[in-house]
């Protein structure tokens, strides 16, 4: 597939940012995105390829503004809502009960 | 299929997504820590380091590592996921190697963890194959101008490991000691061993 992600050889894209010492993952929530990975595609819910493919698919400039988590978290959600895992609506709403009863 | 409110907080979607995963039985909540942590405290480039150093002191070794690099790193006993067809390829005076994924953030995970943020970040993956010297000035590595560059772009099964130059003065050195020399950026390119200590 041919979009945003195949980035080789573009130009604009600026300076390396090197972080020193950094860590594995740079908050709470990055950590259980990449738990929810692990843990999904062990189940088998989807295989790697299929994971690559969706975080293809995301909208080019989202692609460019999320960071890299950010990307896995809404490629895993694509793929679980397509699988008939989730609803989008079922999502929606948990984040909403999660918002009003204070859960961050 | 429209996701609007994508942009708000992952921190509250990724709660809401694990915990209806968990409700539904597609994932048991005891899984979701135990993989995680061994990539936080297991899982990184001392892995590598150690199969560097070995192939520094023994040759049959090395060797084994530049012909079949998968099946030379499972003797150390790293294998697994993002490691199945490992290729790793030997620095020189000669010429300098140089790892990145240019289409997604590919990374050999059984010997150097997950990656750091810039090597999947959009400058790192689009200039290395076409300007490498001057990124590399970036990360602090001044090649000669008759220094070879070979950048190697992973694929969707291949995943390669540089194999640095072992420092000057470091014959008496154990395996051990040599390994503390094997820097994370020294095995993707972007650096090189560290020189010896000098001894007090």
């Amino acid at each position: 597939m041919n979009s945003i992600h195949d980035m080789g050889g573009m130009d604009g894209m600026g300076p390396v940012e090197i972080e020193l010492d950094e860590p594995v993952f740079h908050s709470d929530w990055e950590r259980q995105v990449a738990g929810m990975f692990f843990a999904t595609i062990i189940a088998g819910v989807y295989n790697d390829d299929e994971f690559r493919q969706a975080r293809e698919r995301l909208h080019p400039a989202k692609y460019l503004r999320y960071s890299y988590y950010h990307q896995w978290l809404l490629a895993i959600q694509r793929l679980l809502i397509e699988k008939n895992l989730v609803t989008e609506q079922e999502v929606d709403a948990r984040m909403k009960s999660f918002a009003g009863k204070g859960v961050r | 299929m429209t996701h609007s409110h994508d942009d708000d907080d992952p921190a509250l979607r990724v709660k809401a997504l694990l915990s209806l995963l968990v409700e539904k039985d597609v994932v048991r909540a005891e899984a979701l820590d135990a993989i995680v942590d061994a990539y936080e405290t297991k899982i990184g480039p001392r892995n590598g380091a150690k199969v560097v150093a070995r192939a520094w002191v023994d040759e049959g070794y090395k060797h084994r590592l530049l012909s079949e690099g998968t099946s030379a790193i499972a003797e150390l006993g790293f294998s697994g996921a993002q490691g199945e067809n490992m290729v790793v390829v030997e620095n020189t005076a000669q010429r300098h190697n140089l790892v990145v994924c240019t289409l997604c953030s590919c990374y050999p995970w059984p010997v150097l963890g997950l990656p750091p943020t810039w090597y999947k970040n959009a400058p790192y993956r689009s200039r290395a194959v076409r300007e490498p010297r001057e990124l590399l000035r970036e990360f602090g590595l001044e090649l000669d101008e008759d220094v070879e560059v070979r950048v190697w772009d992973s694929n969707a099964e291949i995943r390669y490991l540089v194999l640095p130059q072992r420092p000057a003065g470091t014959g008496d050195m154990s395996e051990e000691e040599l390994a503390g020399l094997v820097t994370r950026d020294s095995m993707i390119g972007t650096g090189k061993a560290l020189p010896r200590r000098p001894s007090l």
